[in-house]
């Protein structure tokens, strides 16, 4: 789509998008750029063969669902902003930042990124991982190495871990419970995303 | 207590008696024997007299004199090992490095008033034959293979340049206070100021790794600190050769220095694709080793001891061959050989490593007892006090550069650590005692036996309280949970489709592509047939039930559940389970200190998250790749047209299997080819079997994912 020396003017609502996922221009910018390589029919927007003709996410376990993830409910395109806003959640948390002037709390916080792999597991979006849902992901992951039995025991246990009110599901706040001592923060980031 | 340091001084009282016996005639280095008495004897043998009549008692110590003295020795490390181990409140408060010097000194003291000649020394051919590769060994073997490759730059960057930093730096200003003070230090030149640094600079693995496993500090401050001091034998090996034989020079140009440069490339290098060779043929022949179970720990070894020759050979970097080697060939050399042959393998490896580690720093401390000794307090302090601020002036310099590009940023506490637990040790010495004759040689000689009884003594012994009390971040000892495991992995493969939608390479990219090449090729090639590794997910499950098997946990037994579509496992079957998938737990990594002397931390904790998954040797060619959405739609069909995709799932898992293209009509031949033909014990095939047939209603979609290549397979 021709060059993009005068960029920002081509994204609509750079600077309401910069407010609001944290991104500089410049990394939006190349983000643009991304976007519409992938928009190879320079329609605008994104659909999910779009992604599938890339390889890695092709063979990842939960491709699929890191595809849907970037679709939100229903809809089967996704607009720049959209991309970019679910991008935002991989951004490096900014630990320095001071928190008075943080208004609404930005995608890359960690309640935010956990929020986001929780709607990994939670695909009704009933706000609670069944023991199906787990066990679904489980299969993704583990495959072949496991019987089925073994696949139930470790989605029970894990389950059973987790499960503080003992619905036989996960919540949220368990989810994030369960994974208080890990460094989401880090983990969940792509560092050149800062 | 008492007893065991009876024990010992009844050994060094053995041990004099028989340097007694032989008389000394000064001939200090054996050929090839390890460090032991140089002494030739030459009247060995006593005998009782009996008047020409067949002697009923006689006794020939010239015969077994080597051997006898080697074990001795030994023999007085181990006990003191012991003693120091039983001696109360010693061990916590000074290293065993220094417990084993101190005993070193006493017994090369004893000697020397003995036989008022000096002791034998640590010649410098034993030390670098026969002591350090057992050590190197084992922590190559044992190393954190991906916590130390993602910290591979930083280490790096300490390595090379850190050293190179000290090395000039120290080599500089230690040619600087020659010059002041010219009077006793004048026939000091610029290039053995060099030299003498280049030996100096470099930090001894023996000395860090002996201390650092007494304290608990967090695994990544311990993989940059090992993983320094492994790497900088390169540049410090390098650096010596080359100085040494621009003293040997007429003069030294420009040209000389670049390529005393390219050599410190040549020599790294050199020495990983000696490791990596080696390392890949051992793998290779521990695949044959099914029926010779017995001695498939011994390749282990020669191959490994063959890598570090033959680049020694090459003046090639040793070390790092030897590192390399024992890296590459574990992981298949584990799934390839018996559990019984990998503990041994394990304990065998720590038991040498521990007995040569003794060893040297007792000889540190025997050797230091000699005549060979030359004063100059300007020299020695300067020394001491120059390599401390080298130190840790390079540290923060580097360390300033390399946390804009670190996730986790190396705090100053860190820092700190880095730069005081620099020690030197064995190394030096005996490089010092390598260099060509010239009149102020045993200055050098004494500089470095300082320094290193310095570092070892005042630093080892004070690095713990400082630690302490500058809180660093204690290595956390929970076992991840199942949870954290599970969501861990998830967020992995999270983080790396992303990086792929973004389209960067992100630090997964070189990993998975390696994983990918590994899964691929290596282990089919390397592995045998019937042997597959189970994902971490599924090693954490496992050893958690070991351990409620065991009473450790108070968890309820995750069996019964009525809700649950599967049939609950009974205990019976769990328990065949369990010790049929015994065999994969010898791929639990063994311990998060992972470089402990002492112990082998059979059933601790153990770094799961860390560890690279593993798949199947034996996928075909063309896989089919089945994403939750098929489990979804699976009553009306495929809701995605099904995605056949070649290679390798992009990282840590599996993918499932299908020969075929089409999933449809799969149902029928998989009621069969459910046995699970990739498990090597026939008894959990029938194990598992009977049961697939049971849960019908998940038949069709089992058939989906599970359809195995069985009549791939063979």
């Amino acid at each position: 789509m021709g060059s993009s020396s005068s960029s920002r003017n081509k994204i609509p609502n750079a600077q309401e998008l910069m407010h609001q996922t944290g991104f500089s221009s410049a990394h939006l910018l190349r983000l643009h750029d991304r976007f519409e390589s992938l928009d190879r029919d320079n329609r605008g927007y994104l659909s999910p063969d779009d992604f599938e003709v890339l390889g890695g996410l092709a063979m990842n376990p939960i491709g699929g669902r890191i595809i849907e993830a970037f679709f939100s409910s229903g809809q089967d395109t996704v607009d720049f902003s959209s991309f970019v806003r679910i991008l935002a959640h991989f951004r490096p948390t900014d630990r320095n930042r001071n928190k008075e002037g943080t208004q609404q709390e930005l995608p890359s916080s960690r309640t935010r990124k956990l929020k986001f792999a929780f709607q990994l597991y939670d695909l009704d979006r009933d706000g609670k991982i069944s023991r199906e849902e787990l066990l679904q992901v489980l299969r993704a992951m583990l495959g072949l190495q496991v019987t089925e039995e073994q696949l139930q025991s470790i989605a029970e246990r894990a389950i059973q871990e987790a499960d503080l009110d003992k619905d036989d599901a996960i919540s949220f706040d368990e989810f994030k419970k369960s994974l208080e001592k890990m460094d989401i923060d880090t983990k969940m980031s792509v560092s050149f995303l800062k | 207590m008492t007893a065991l340091w009876t024990l010992s001084l009844l050994l060094s009282a053995s041990l004099l008696g028989c340097l007694a016996v032989t008389s000394p005639d000064g001939s200090p280095l054996p050929h090839n024997l390890p460090p032991s008495l140089g002494t030739n004897s030459s009247d060995g043998s006593l005998s009782v007299d009996l008047p020409m009549a067949l002697r009923v008692f006689s006794m020939d110590y010239h015969h077994v004199q080597a051997p006898f003295e080697i074990v001795l020795w030994i023999m007085l490390a181990s006990l003191a090992k012991l003693g120091f181990h039983w001696s109360g409140r010693v061990p916590a408060v000074v290293p065993e490095s220094c417990v084993l010097i101190m005993v070193g000194l006493l017994v090369g003291g004893v000697i020397y008033g003995v036989r008022h000649s000096a002791p034998p020394t640590l010649s410098a051919d034993a030390f670098f034959l026969f002591l350090l590769p057992p050590i190197v060994l084992d922590a190559g073997y044992f190393l954190p293979g991906r916590l130390f490759f993602e910290n591979l730059g930083t280490i790096l960057w300490y390595a090379v340049l850190g050293t190179l930093w000290n090395v000039l730096g120290i080599g500089l200003s230690l040619y600087g206070v020659c010059l002041l003070a010219q009077s006793s230090l004048g026939d000091v030149s610029l290039l053995h100021c060099l030299l003498f640094g280049s030996l100096i600079a470099a930090v001894d693995p023996v000395a860090v790794l002996s201390v650092f496993q007494e304290m608990q500090v967090n695994e990544q401050l311990h993989i940059l600190v090992f993983g320094e001091s492994l790497l900088n034998d390169a540049v410090t090996v390098v650096l010596y050769k080359l100085f040494e034989s621009f003293l040997r020079l007429p003069s030294v140009s420009g040209l000389d220095v670049l390529l005393g440069g390219c050599r410190v490339v040549v020599v790294g290098i050199g020495g990983l694709c000696v490791g990596l060779f080696f390392g890949l043929l051992a793998a290779l022949t521990s695949r044959f080793t099914s029926r010779a179970q017995v001695i498939a720990p011994l390749f282990v070894f020669l191959y490994s001891y063959l890598s570090y020759l033959t680049s020694e050979m090459l003046h090639l970097s040793g070390i790092m061959a030897i590192v390399t080697c024992a890296a590459t060939m574990k992981q298949y050399v584990e799934a390839n050989v018996s559990e019984r042959s990998n503990t041994s393998i394990q304990y065998f490896l720590k038991m040498w490593s521990s007995v040569s580690e003794t060893l040297i720093f007792i000889f540190l401390g025997v050797s230091t007892i000699q005549d060979i000794h030359m004063w100059s307090w300007p020299f020695v302090t300067s020394t001491l006090l120059l390599c401390l601020i080298w130190r840790a002036t390079g540290v923060l310099l580097l360390t300033a550069f390399v946390n804009k590009l670190r996730r986790n940023a190396v705090t100053f506490r860190d820092q700190f650590i880095i730069a005081y637990g620099g020690l030197r040790g064995a190394i030096c010495f005996s490089l010092v005692f390598l260099i060509d004759d010239f009149p102020k040689k045993r200055l050098f000689i004494t500089t470095t036996i300082v320094v290193i009884l310095f570092t070892v003594f005042v630093q080892g012994m004070t690095i713990k309280p400082l630690v302490e009390l500058l809180y660093v971040k204690r290595k956390k000892r929970a076992l991840p949970t199942l949870s954290e495991e599970i969501h861990s992995r998830l967020i992995d493969h999270l983080v790396a489709g992303i990086e792929d939608v973004v389209g960067y390479w992100g630090q997964h990219y070189w990993k998975d592509k390696f994983e990918q090449f590994n899964k691929k090729y290596l282990r089919r090639f390397l592995i045998r047939n019937d042997r597959q590794a189970s994902s971490s997910i599924l090693r954490v499950y496992q050893e958690l039930e070991r351990r409620e098997q065991r009473g450790v946990e108070e968890e309820a037994p995750p069996i019964v559940d009525p809700r649950s579509q599967g049939r609950p496992l009974l205990p019976e079957e769990m328990e065949s389970i369990r010790r049929i998938l015994s065999r994969n737990l010898q791929n639990f990594n063994n311990k998060t200190p992972a470089y402990s002397r002492h112990t082998l931390h059979q059933d601790t904790l153990v770094d799961r998250t860390r560890k690279p998954l593993y798949r199947h040797q034996s996928l075909g060619e063309r896989y089919s790749y089945n994403t939750i959405t098929h489990f979804q739609g699976e009553d009306g069909g495929l809701s995605e047209p099904q995605r056949v995709r070649t290679g390798l799932s992009r990282s840590h898992t599996v993918c499932s299997i299908s020969p075929r293209s089409t999933l449809l009509d799969s149902s029928d031949s998989a009621g069969p080819a459910q046995t699970r033909s990739m498990d090597p014990k026939a008894a959990r095939e029938d194990l598992v079997s009977p049961k697939h047939q049971e849960t019908m209603e998940r038949a069709a979609r089992k058939h989906l994912s599970f359809v195995l290549e069985n009549e791939k397979q063979q």
